[in-house]
């Protein structure tokens, strides 16, 4: 991999005092599609939530080493955090929308961040931005392929879709703040197959654009979907490279294990 | 066999006794206020203050009472509820689980079981320090202070319970701590934050022991602040201490306004609660 869009060096996580991830090294090529994969409890979900800093939201954390995105080292000082999950999206195992309408959940990241934008400016908000965010949130429930079933029922709460419909809801809503990658978590543990199938479709058409990392533990996903793999095993980086290379000729024993069935 | 059955009647026995005890009481008590009060109980009773007369059950109504403890109750309840939505806030967004935020908690649950008459004494002793007399402003205090545990406990509870993964899900969009609470978490709880609130109030418009010196009592509506204001628990408290039964029976029919406003506050927060869930994530 020549270029790298985001990085980890050494990154170590403790959870209180058991390591979770130990002195992981990576590089994540821009666009395409990441696969992490490896059992349970391998630190997979650990290591992608390093990546946006959500992982500092949980009790007893503790990372030392360097996540770069752009050669920006994430954890510096002075970063500010909220700049860093804008521009790093993600999308959890299950489906959370926020309690409210679809529109505004869609709305939500396009909201605070012009807000914000206006404070530090002072500049007063333009009018017709009602018009600019019904746009934007058409354009992006689009690209998660949910308008056509929403279109008619912007306004009430998106408590009341299905659980896929949710999902390609919190896709929608992570995709309206315009990051410039995307991470994963499972993205269809808790859906149908059906619904599974859609998501997956999105992530492909997204992959030209963006960085997309996915963590999952469904072995036919990451065959389906990787561009790149990345296989850990007990909090370790054991191997990571072209999906073709992993799966077909994977240069360590442990990765042949999983892939072959035998572990994991 | 047959003596685990026999556990399952006993048990199922001291169940219903239990269930029937509880409900027994609550219709003895409606029963008891609606037929003592309901006889005293007429527009007059509502609409006046005291007339002349009136404490040995001549003219004039409870207006007074009714009026000031609205004031009293309302306004402690808004004072209570400034205070307490910040400090809820702080303990679970900022705090969360810090040994402060545990000092916090159990500090306020201390404050939760203190009697009522203690706080009373308490607002008494700050008003003779600062000179001041007995008033609608002493008594909103006082039950704020009362009123302040129950809230931010209330709340507290119901914001625990907010899901990890909501929080998260408004973080990953690049909100900060402080729009995630305002705009999901005060949203995803408002239920619960509401019936922490009207619990608060109903405890507040109940309590005759934190007003009896903090507000004081008098027959007229009060017209400022400082001026003393008069309240239900009260009225039933003086009235019942009175030799003239047909003063005694307006004591019945104050304590059947009192339970009135508190059963209308606790029907109308469930239909606002069941409104208010509307958007709530489950």
């Amino acid at each position: 991999m020549a270029e790298c869009h985001i990085c980890t060096k050494d990154l170590n996580v403790w959870y209180h005092d058991e390591q979770a991830l130990k002195k992981i090294t990576l590089e994540i090529p821009p666009r395409g599609i990441t696969a992490i994969i490896g059992p349970s409890g391998c630190g997979k979900s650990t290591l992608l939530k390093s990546l946006n800093r959500l992982l500092e939201e949980t009790e007893g954390v503790r990372v030392t080493g360097q996540v770069l995105i752009d050669d920006v080292d994430i954890y510096g000082p002075g970063v500010d955090v909220t700049e860093v999950r804008t521009r790093i999206g993600m999308l959890a195992p299950k489906p959370f929308p926020l309690p409210m309408s679809i529109y505004d959940n869609v709305a939500y990241g396009p909201r605070i961040h012009r807000q914000r934008l206006f404070l530090k400016q002072g500049r007063p908000r333009t009018k017709g931005n009602g018009s600019i965010l019904d746009q934007v949130v058409q354009d992006h429930l689009q690209v998660a392929g949910l308008w056509d079933e929403v279109k008619d029922r912007l306004r009430s709460p998106a408590s009341r879709l299905s659980t896929g419909q949710q999902q390609r809801l919190c896709l929608a809503r992570a995709l309206a703040v315009e990051p410039e990658a995307l991470l994963c978590d499972e993205p269809t543990s808790a859906l149908d197959p059906i619904s599974a199938q859609r998501i997956e479709k999105q992530l492909q058409a997204l992959k030209a654009d963006m960085t997309i990392v996915v963590v999952t533990h469904i072995l036919r996903q990451a065959r389906r979907l990787a561009d790149y793999v990345v296989f850990m095993w007990l909090g370790e980086l054991v191997e990571a490279g072209p999906a073709a290379q992993v799966f077909n000729s994977p240069r360590d024993e442990r990765t042949g294990n999983y892939l072959a069935g035998i572990t994991g | 066999m047959s003596r685990r059955r026999a556990e399952e009647t006993i048990a199922k026995v001291l169940m219903i006794g239990a269930t029937v005890t509880v409900l027994g009481s609550l219709v003895l008590i409606l029963g008891t206020i609606v037929w003592r009060g309901l006889p005293a109980l007429n527009l007059e009773m509502l609409t006046q203050t005291p007339k002349g007369g009136y404490y040995l059950g001549k003219e004039g109504g409870i207006l007074n009472a009714i009026v000031g403890s609205f004031y009293l109750a309302g306004g402690g309840t808004l004072l209570a509820l400034v205070i307490s939505l910040p400090i809820a806030l702080y303990l679970q967004i900022y705090a969360a689980r810090t040994r402060r935020a545990e000092l916090a908690r159990l500090a306020l649950d201390v404050l939760w079981g203190i009697p009522s008459i203690v706080y009373g004494a308490f607002g008494f002793i700050i008003m003779l320090a600062v000179g001041m007399r007995a008033s609608l402003l002493g008594g909103i205090i006082t039950l704020a202070l009362l009123e302040l545990p129950i809230i931010v406990r209330g709340m507290d509870e119901a914001i625990t319970l907010v899901p990890n993964a909501l929080r998260e899900a408004s973080l990953a969009l690049g909100a900060t701590r402080l729009e995630t609470a305002i705009k999901v978490v005060i949203r995803q709880t408002a239920p619960a934050l509401l019936t922490a609130v009207l619990l608060a109030f109903g405890r507040g418009i109940g309590d005759a022991a934190s007003v009896l010196f903090t507000a004081g009592y008098t027959d007229r509506l009060p017209d400022s602040l400082l001026s003393p204001a008069a309240s239900l628990p009260l009225a039933v408290f003086f009235q019942l201490g009175t030799p003239f039964p047909a003063v005694r029976e307006r004591a019945y029919a104050a304590a059947l306004v009192l339970t009135v406003i508190v059963l209308a506050i606790s029907l109308i927060s469930r239909r606002l609660a069941g409104r208010l869930t509307k958007h709530v994530i489950r």
